[in-house]
């Protein structure tokens, strides 16, 4: 029987229309507009000025503090703007504007297609390359992939888990990259192996994507030290504690981290993109983006500069459907509506959804009928009708004892509620008040 | 039968005095002693347990103005300088006098002045949507009008405006009680002072854009454009951040900053008679002309006394 985490979940119809949809390289856009908090941690500190040329590949702002990342030109140009720039957060934040010309990159970077396997990396040189490299984690968080490189001396690794499960409806920007370059990943899969010391490395894939359950298992035939996780399927299986639960049946501690319980785990973007960094000194400039929804004419995968607005990828993608309800930054779990359609891309957006007028708005609230489906679907085995009333009614420190912090935000309980109460809205309001 | 009755008094009344006296030894063995003038203290107190002087209620702040050495930083809004002076002839401690203050909201944004830019579905509450994002409009710092704050007003003195979708304080009603101030996650609710027959002058908006962008996104927005500054005698008028704010201890409310603002955003309130903007404006800009022609003409002046003078000069020099 196939592995999965045993407490909770849901399955929404996975609509995973561009499926079948190679990932497509998207023409530079005219403009980009690159926000300097991308990423969990301090935002960056620009270091260019107005009216300055970059390369791609150009540092604009560096990571200030060890929890922060640098942040890379992802196109060569003349920066034009150094202001407030609306982005995916719904408010302004400073971001660095640059008008593109040509195409010209830094000469480090090694722009060849040829896969290179060889490494001859230090464990240290490896986490330095990819701080300097700008990684953080491409599965929609943004933590910077160097910390979690690093965990604390008294807590050691001893499996790297690959996270391939792309539980969110919709998107395949994962499963088309492990279809079209497997290889490379095995290669960025070597590259962690060596930069945390483990040995034992762990691929989590789900079922309903058989054809990369498929490669991987072909390319590491032999390979005692990978092994290739079929998962069944269930959201949000993608959440880091319970890929780890599925995996090797451990429970990571309330208020732990990973390493807890001696794993870690990187999203399969994340580890091309470390793959990228090391052989091809490539910082990271762009990344794939899943642009879909069921009246999009033409549902794709792009490979997308970093910064390029939102409204050009849907443009490409064969326009804004006249029924258009919500334009959504994410899938439709998680993902957050977009304000506005000049937003840039980040490192973080793993999809743009255009969700159909009908479909796109919420229901009426009702009150809760005591069904307790929330407390059922519940991941973490919280009970979201319960957060919910202690935050309205202002119980602040109740909440807290009821260990809202272990919430993954995974929106199960918003999504079964048959009341269509705004059960996570509040569990976040409650997470901010009480931080 | 007169045995049965007999037995019956004599084993009540003796369990009744045993339980007595049980009760009357606990009394004495688990008395608390309470100060008699946190009682009288609290009686005086207006008994709205609306938090706004910092403690959870009426009684517990009671208990910390008799408790307290120096009282001279509690006060009790609500009650005012009135009930402070019983509370200070109960204690015989000294208490500060304050200025009875009323909360006014700092955002005009109607749905007129400041349109719609998206539509928002989720839970209607405004520290939800402020997390969410910007709010509905083009203006990131303005009121998102859900009503928190009117919820939050235990005196009824707040209610939404349906026309623009504002809160309103009823200045009568509101006892400057702090509690909308800290409702509003963005801030635009302020404590001002009453002063006379509760006249005010104050910037009515919150935006820190730059005026370009603030005046896009609505109407009525400070723009930071600092002519209000130099319409003020008395240095009470300041701009950070591409905002004006009027320091209410300085401003004798003279109402000269109103027409010049060129976005309407200083709002004046309870004056029997608004500024006439309209014939301000006109007479201010006569005046400006009026200053140009009289600069022209001494500047003409100056040039032709200078002409004169060197007409002068070459004379005298050609002698």
């Amino acid at each position: 029987m196939l592995r999965t985490f045993p407490k909770g979940g849901i399955h929404p119809a996975d609509n995973k229309i561009s499926a079948d949809r190679p990932i497509e390289e998207l023409p530079l856009p005219k403009v980009v507009s690159i926000p300097i908090s991308q990423h969990i941690g301090a935002p960056a500190e620009i270091v260019v000025e107005k009216k300055q040329k970059v390369k791609v590949g150009d540092i604009i702002a560096t990571a200030k503090g060890y929890v922060s990342s640098n942040i890379h030109a992802t196109v060569s140009g003349v920066v034009t703007k150094i202001d407030t720039v609306l982005d995916s957060s719904g408010y302004k934040n400073p971001a660095v504007t640059i008008r593109v010309k040509d195409d010209e990159w830094i000469d480090t970077v090694d722009q060849g297609d040829e896969i290179i396997r060889e490494f001859e990396l230090t464990q240290e040189e490896i986490v330095r390359k990819i701080m300097e490299a700008g990684i953080v984690g491409l599965g929609g968080a943004a933590f910077p992939s160097h910390v979690k490189l690093a965990p604390p001396k008294d807590k050691k690794a001893d499996i790297l888990i690959v996270n391939g499960v792309e539980c969110e409806p919709y998107l395949t920007a994962d499963h088309r990259l492990m279809i079209e370059k497997p290889e490379h990943i095995l290669v960025g899969i070597d590259i962690l192996k060596k930069a945390l010391g483990v040995e034992k490395v762990g691929i989590g894939v789900e079922a309903n994507t058989p054809d990369a359950v498929k490669i991987f298992q072909q390319l590491t035939k032999g390979r005692k030290d990978i092994e290739v996780y079929p998962l069944k399927v269930k959201y949000p299986q993608g959440g880091e504690k319970q890929l780890i639960k599925a995996v090797t049946g451990e429970e990571v501690p309330a208020g732990g981290l990973p390493i807890d319980v001696g794993a870690i785990v990187h999203n399969v973007g994340t580890v091309y993109a470390v793959y990228e960094a090391i052989q091809k000194n490539k910082p990271l400039v762009e990344r794939i983006v899943t642009v879909t929804g069921k009246n999009l004419e033409n549902p794709s995968n792009f490979r997308v500069r970093i910064g390029t607005p939102v409204s050009d990828i849907i443009e490409a993608a064969g326009g804004l459907p006249e029924d258009a309800g919500k334009i959504i930054n994410g899938g439709p779990m998680m993902g957050k509506a977009l304000s506005d359609v000049t937003v840039p891309i980040t490192k973080g957006t793993s999809g743009i959804l255009i969700i159909p007028e009908a479909e796109g708005r919420r229901g009426e609230v009702k009150s809760c009928i005591r069904c307790s489906r929330c407390v059922s679907v519940c991941p973490m085995g919280l009970e979201p009708y319960l957060l919910m009333t202690l935050i309205e009614k202002k119980f602040d420190d109740r909440a807290k004892d009821e260990d809202i912090f272990d919430c993954i935000e995974c929106g199960s309980c918003n999504y079964i509620c048959p009341s269509h109460r705004p059960l996570l809205d509040y569990i976040r309001l409650g997470k901010k008040v009480l931080k | 039968m007169t045995d049965t009755i007999l037995y019956t008094v004599i084993t009540l009344t003796s369990v009744g005095v045993i339980a007595a006296t049980i009760l009357y030894i606990l009394t004495l063995y688990f008395k608390v002693y309470e100060n008699p003038l946190i009682g009288e203290v609290d009686e005086v107190l207006p008994g709205a347990n609306c938090a706004g002087c910092g403690s959870p209620g009426c009684r517990p702040f009671a208990e910390k103005l008799v408790n307290s050495d120096d009282i001279s930083d509690l006060f009790c809004p609500v009650g005012g300088n009135d009930v402070m002076a019983q509370v200070a002839k109960i204690l015989g401690k000294e208490v500060a006098e304050k200025d009875p203050e009323v909360a006014v909201l700092l955002c005009q944004g109607s749905c007129e002045v400041r349109p719609k830019t998206n539509f928002y579905d989720g839970p209607s509450s405004c520290s939800i949507e402020s997390m969410i994002y910007g709010g509905d409009t083009g203006c990131q710092y303005g009121c998102l009008g859900g009503g928190e704050c009117v919820d939050a007003c235990t005196f009824d003195a707040m209610y939404m405006d349906e026309k623009t979708g504002l809160p309103v304080v009823i200045d009568d009603k509101c006892t400057g009680c702090n509690a909308c101030v800290t409702a509003c996650p963005r801030e635009l609710l302020e404590l001002r002072p009453k002063q006379k027959r509760d006249l005010k002058v104050y910037v009515g908006c919150k935006n820190l854009e730059k005026g370009g962008v603030a005046k896009k996104s609505c109407n009525v927005a400070c723009i930071g454009c600092s002519k209000c500054i130099d319409a003020c005698s008395k240095d009470a008028i300041t701009v950070e951040d591409n905002l004006a704010y009027i320091d209410a201890a300085l401003c004798t409310l003279c109402r000269k900053c109103i027409p010049v603002c060129p976005t309407d955003s200083i709002i004046e309130e309870n004056f029997p008679k608004p500024v006439d903007k309209e014939k301000a404006r006109a007479k201010a800009k006569e005046k400006a002309k009026a200053k140009k022609e009289a600069e022209k003409k001494a500047k003409e002046a100056a040039k032709e006394k200078v002409a004169v003078a060197v007409a002068v000069k070459e004379e005298q020099k050609k002698e």
